[in-house]
């Protein structure tokens, strides 16, 4: 195996830029991310790119791989090239400040303006808040709390490329995962935040997503929750 | 690509039999607005689509409606119903309604 | 326009969907049927003329079409030829009451 080299297309620059080929020997079970590393280490130390743990936790390695968003840590060459070639490009939808790296200012942004914030009403000197785990409300909550802010659905989703607003998966995912916590509050608040056009009633359930999120979360499934407890809300006049 | 899966395929033909069925609404309600010159005018006009091209565009036209009846049942299913698993099951289905439809006329015509 | 208008629509979106669902089924089982050994104006209009039951159940298509066909596009104008704003929803308005009337004046033509 280790005979054979990839050809790797490396997108340099920023906003206006152009792809660099490199050549990259192979190896059994190489990461994308060990193509990045190979590349900046050995062949080309201006390359920018950014990564922090290696083992798919931090969220911050994530790039586009042959058209496709993915958290590179943690995806073999084997699955993403094809013939031998892969071309590596920044993540979708957001600035790129140069090379493989955004600018995610926006997107975390986005969480804020999605009221993705826990806050609650007991202080230390409450008794803890008893949540049963099969709770209907808790597994809605569960089945969605694993995002690790990688932004792979941010740049999966054509919502988000159409719609400079849109809160996008991610964030819309979380403000979710808060109206299902009976310890949050400022519920309605929340729901305000996610109503409309720049919030979940703009998903077209393309579920590009959930299709392509690494943790096999559904941001669709939870702005589909989204939807109807906000159109709820404002049938009753609450919103 | 980011967008090649069942999904998103789904959307694309929801959006564009959507359109098409837009613009061709108008021109529908018009066709039997003639009825309001009486019988005749609205026979007249039955005769023009008796044209193989014409009828060619019907057959399209309930397809395209057949498709976006499915897509958007594909939709209110995933939006007001607890999914997990059968995603991509129903846009299959989607995609077995229209096409039984679609032949359905097209045996019918 | 605010987040609970757009709220609003979104929820006229999906009930004209449900109703226009039932509608289409219909539709489309009557025009498989009719369309067996041709069309002719006797045939349609001997169906429909003073037909009450066929009367109502045409103009619950016809209002819940002009309802759902311009909130579609609504999303369509923005998402895919950057057009928003007021103006696109002014023009959708008056293509929702030019549907209606279209579609209440062919219903009426083939009922009276």
């Amino acid at each position: 195996m280790t005979d054979r080299a990839l050809k790797a297309r490396v997108w340099r620059g920023a906003a206006e830029g152009a792809f660099r080929e490199y050549e990259v020997p192979r190896h059994a079970s190489q990461t994308v991310l060990d193509v990045v590393t190979h590349i900046q280490r050995v062949l080309d130390p201006t390359l920018a790119y950014r990564y922090a743990c290696r083992v798919g936790m931090c969220g911050s390695c994530a790039m586009t791989v042959n058209g496709v968003p993915r958290w590179t840590c943690r995806t073999h060459v084997d699955k993403a090239a094809k013939n031998d070639r892969i071309e590596i490009a920044p993540l979708k939808n957001l600035p790129v400040i140069r090379d493989l790296v955004t600018d995610m200012r926006e997107f975390f942004d986005k969480w804020a303006r999605a009221k993705g914030r826990f806050e609650g009403n007991r202080t230390k000197k409450d008794d803890f808040a008893r949540v049963r785990p099969e709770s209907a409300a808790r597994m809605q909550a569960d089945a969605g709390i694993e995002c690790i802010g990688c932004g792979v659905c941010y740049g999966a989703c054509d919502v988000v490329s159409w719609n400079r607003d849109y809160l996008g998966p991610a964030a819309l995912n979380r403000a979710w995962t808060l109206v299902m916590d009976a310890r949050a509050t400022g519920r309605a608040e929340r729901l305000r935040a996610v109503a409309g056009d720049a919030g979940c009633h703009a998903c077209h359930t393309h579920m590009s997503c959930t299709e392509r999120c690494p943790k096999n979360l559904s941001p669709t499934a939870g702005i589909a929750g989204l939807k109807r407890a906000v159109a709820k809300a404002a049938l009753r006049g609450e919103l | 690509m980011t967008n090649n899966h069942p999904a998103y395929w789904a959307f694309l033909v929801h959006r564009v039999s959507g359109i098409a069925l837009a613009l061709f609404l108008p021109v529908h309600f018009w066709a039997l607005g003639q009825a309001l010159e009486g019988a005749a005018r609205l026979d007249a006009f039955l005769a023009w689509t008796e044209q193989p091209l014409v009828k060619f565009a019907e057959w399209s036209l309930v397809l395209l409606l057949a498709a976006h009846l499915a897509g958007g049942l594909r939709v209110l299913a995933l939006e007001f119903l607890p999914w997990r698993d059968w995603q991509k099951t129903l846009a299959a289905i989607a995609a077995a309604v229209s096409l039984a439809v679609g032949l359905a006329f097209a045996l019918a015509l | 326009m605010s987040a609970r208008t757009e709220t609003i629509l979104w929820i006229a979106q999906r009930a004209s969907a449900a109703l226009l669902a039932a509608c289409v089924l219909v539709h489309l089982a009557t025009v498989i049927y009719a369309v067996q050994g041709g069309l002719s104006a006797a045939e349609i209009l001997g169906r429909t003329r003073g037909n009450g039951a066929w009367f109502a159940f045409y103009s619950v298509f016809v209002l819940s079409a002009a309802l759902h066909a311009p909130i579609g596009l609504r999303s369509v104008f923005s998402e895919w030829f950057g057009w928003r704003g007021a103006s696109r929803d002014i023009a959708l308005a008056l293509f929702a009451m030019f549907i209606a009337w279209m579609g209440m004046r062919a219903v009426i033509a083939v009922f009276a």
